[in-house]
C-alpha cells in the first residue's frame, strides 16, 4: 500500500491516506453486509438439510436465494418500537457498540501474499483481543438499557460466559505466537509456509474454536438468548432495523472469527501447488463457518453451570498445558 | 502513528454504520407508538417491579477471577514473541514459575468451590 501512497501528484499525503482508509472501510462494510446476508440464507439452508425442515424456497431466485433481500427490506420498513421504560441513549447506542468491533477485525486479516492485510499492525493479536472485548460492553448496554428482566438476565449470562472464555481464547493463541515469533497476522500466515499450525497446535485450535463459539454466543453456547426461558435475551426489546443490525453483527462476527481462525491455524492464503491467494482464505473461512452451523443444528443448548465447568475446568487447564508444552518443545528442539 | 489512521477510520465507520441505517430506516418506516406497544415486554403480563434485580454472587466471583487471569495472560504475549531470540532455557523456566503461580491460583479457586455454579 505504501507504493500507492507515494507521489499522488498534487494531493497531500494525509488526504490520500484518509481517502484510502475510507475506501477500505467502505469495501469491508459492503463485503461484510453482503456475506452476512448470504450467511443468514446459508444458515437456514443448512438447518433445513440437517434437520429435514423446509428452508427458504418461496421468495424467489434459485433455491430461494433472494430471501435475505426480502428480509432486509422488511427490517428497514418495520416499526422501531422504543419501550417507554428504556434508558434511551444506552439502549439506542448498544447496536453500534456491538457492531463496530466485528468490522474492525477485518482490518488486520491477511488477504493475499502480494497485498498483505488492509493494515498490517505489528500487534495485530493484541489489537484483536482489545477490540473484540468491546462486544461485552455493547451487550451489557443492551441488557441494562432495556430495563427488561429477560434482557438483563441474558446480558449477565453473556458477560459471565464471554469473560470466562476470553482467557482460554487468549491463551490458545500464545502457542501460535510462540511458533511464529510475531504478533502480526501477516507474519503468522507467512510462517505457515511449510506446515499449517493446526498440526503442531491442534490442542490450541480446538480450544480456540470452542472458545470462539462461546464468544459469538452460538449454539451450544446460546443460553444467553435461550428462547424457551428468556425470550431473546438482551435482544428482547429491540425491533426492526436495530434487531436486524444486532443479528447481522453476529453473522459478521462469525465470519470474522472464522477468517482469524483460518489465518492462525489453517495457513490463511496458502494453497497447494503455489496457488496462494485470497480465494483459499475465503474457502477455509467459509468451511469453518459451515462447521459452526453444523454444530449449531446438531447439539442441544448447554446450561450455565455446564458452560462454566467447560470453560474453567477443561479449556483453561488445557490451554495452559498447551502453552507450557509448546514452550518446552521449542526449548528442547 | 500514521498506521493507526486506518484503525480510527474503521472505528468511526463501524460505529456510524448502524446510525446511518437507522436514518435510512426512519425514512421508510412508519412510527405509531401506542401506550400498550411501548410497555416493557414480559410475556404479555403487566410488568411488575424493577428489572434491575439482585444477581447471584457467582457472577461476581467469575468476574473477579477473569480480572486476575486476563491481566496475567496478556503478559504471555510479549514473552511468546521474544522467546526464540533470548536464552530459551531461562525464559522457559521463568515463565514456568509464572504460570505455576497462576495454576496454584486456579487450583485454590477450584478447591474453594468458586468455580462451582450453585
Amino acid at each position: 500500500m505504501l507504493e500507492l501512497a507515494a507521489g499522488q501528484g498534487g494531493m497531500p499525503d494525509w488526504l490520500w491516506n484518509f481517502i484510502l482508509a475510507a475506501l477500505k472501510a467502505t469495501g469491508v462494510l459492503a463485503f461484510a453486509m453482503a456475506s452476512a446476508g448470504l450467511l443468514t440464507w446459508v444458515e437456514r439452508k443448512v438447518a433445513a438439510r440437517i434437520q429435514r425442515r423446509r428452508g427458504p424456497e418461496v421468495v424467489g431466485g434459485p433455491w430461494g436465494v433472494l430471501q435475505p433481500l426480502a428480509d432486509g427490506v422488511k427490517l428497514f420498513a418495520k416499526e422501531d418500537v422504543m419501550p417507554r421504560a428504556v434508558d434511551r441513549w444506552v439502549w439506542a447506542l448498544a447496536p453500534s457498540v456491538i457492531f463496530f468491533p466485528v468490522i474492525m477485525v477485518f482490518l488486520v486479516i491477511p488477504l493475499d501474499p502480494k497485498f498483505g492485510a488492509l493494515r498490517d499492525l505489528n500487534i495485530a493479536l493484541v489489537y484483536l483481543a482489545a477490540v473484540t472485548s468491546f462486544t461485552v460492553l455493547g451487550i451489557f448496554m443492551a441488557g441494562w438499557g432495556s430495563n427488561n428482566k429477560y434482557s438483563l438476565i441474558g446480558a449477565m449470562r453473556a458477560i459471565a460466559m464471554i469473560v470466562s472464555y476470553e482467557i482460554p481464547l487468549v491463551l490458545s493463541v500464545v502457542g501460535v505466537v510462540l511458533a511464529a515469533g510475531s504478533l502480526s497476522l501477516v507474519d503468522i500466515v507467512e510462517a505457515q509456509d511449510e506446515m499449517w499450525f493446526i498440526i503442531p497446535q491442534f490442542l490450541g485450535f480446538v480450544v480456540f474454536y470452542i472458545a470462539s463459539l462461546a464468544e459469538l454466543n452460538r449454539t451450544p453456547f446460546d443460553l444467553v438468548t435461550g428462547e424457551s426461558e428468556i425470550v431473546m435475551g438482551y435482544l428482547t426489546e429491540y425491533s426492526g432495523i436495530r434487531a436486524g443490525l444486532m443479528i447481522f453483527s453476529e453473522y459478521i462476527g462469525l465470519l470474522a472469527t472464522s477468517l482469524v481462525a483460518a489465518s492462525l491455524f489453517l495457513g490463511g492464503w496458502h494453497g497447494p501447488f503455489g496457488t496462494d491467494s485470497v480465494v483459499w482464505l475465503l474457502l477455509k473461512a467459509f468451511f469453518l463457518v459451515f462447521v459452526a452451523m453444523w454444530i449449531r443444528w446438531t447439539l442441544p443448548r448447554l446450561r450455565i453451570d455446564q458452560v462454566m465447568n467447560l470453560g474453567w475446568k477443561f479449556l483453561l487447564p488445557v490451554s495452559i498445558a498447551n502453552v507450557v508444552l509448546t514452550g518446552a518443545w521449542i526449548m528442547v528442539r | 502513528m500514521e498506521g493507526y489512521l486506518d484503525v480510527l477510520i474503521f472505528l468511526i465507520a463501524g460505529f456510524s454504520f448502524p446510525i446511518v441505517n437507522l436514518f435510512i430506516s426512519r425514512l421508510l418506516r412508519r412510527d405509531n407508538p401506542r401506550p400498550e406497544k411501548v410497555t416493557t415486554y414480559e410475556s404479555g403480563m403487566v410488568p411488575f417491579g424493577d428489572a434491575r434485580v439482585k444477581f447471584h454472587i457467582a457472577y461476581y466471583f467469575f468476574a473477579l477471577l477473569f480480572v486476575v487471569f486476563d491481566v496475567e495472560t496478556i503478559f504471555l504475549y510479549p514473552w511468546a514473541v521474544v522467546f526464540r531470540q533470548v536464552d530459551q532455557v531461562f525464559a522457559f523456566w521463568e515463565m514456568f514459575v509464572f504460570i505455576g503461580i497462576l495454576v496454584v491460583g486456579l487450583i485454590y479457586a477450584w478447591k474453594k468451590k468458586v468455580l462451582t455454579w450453585v
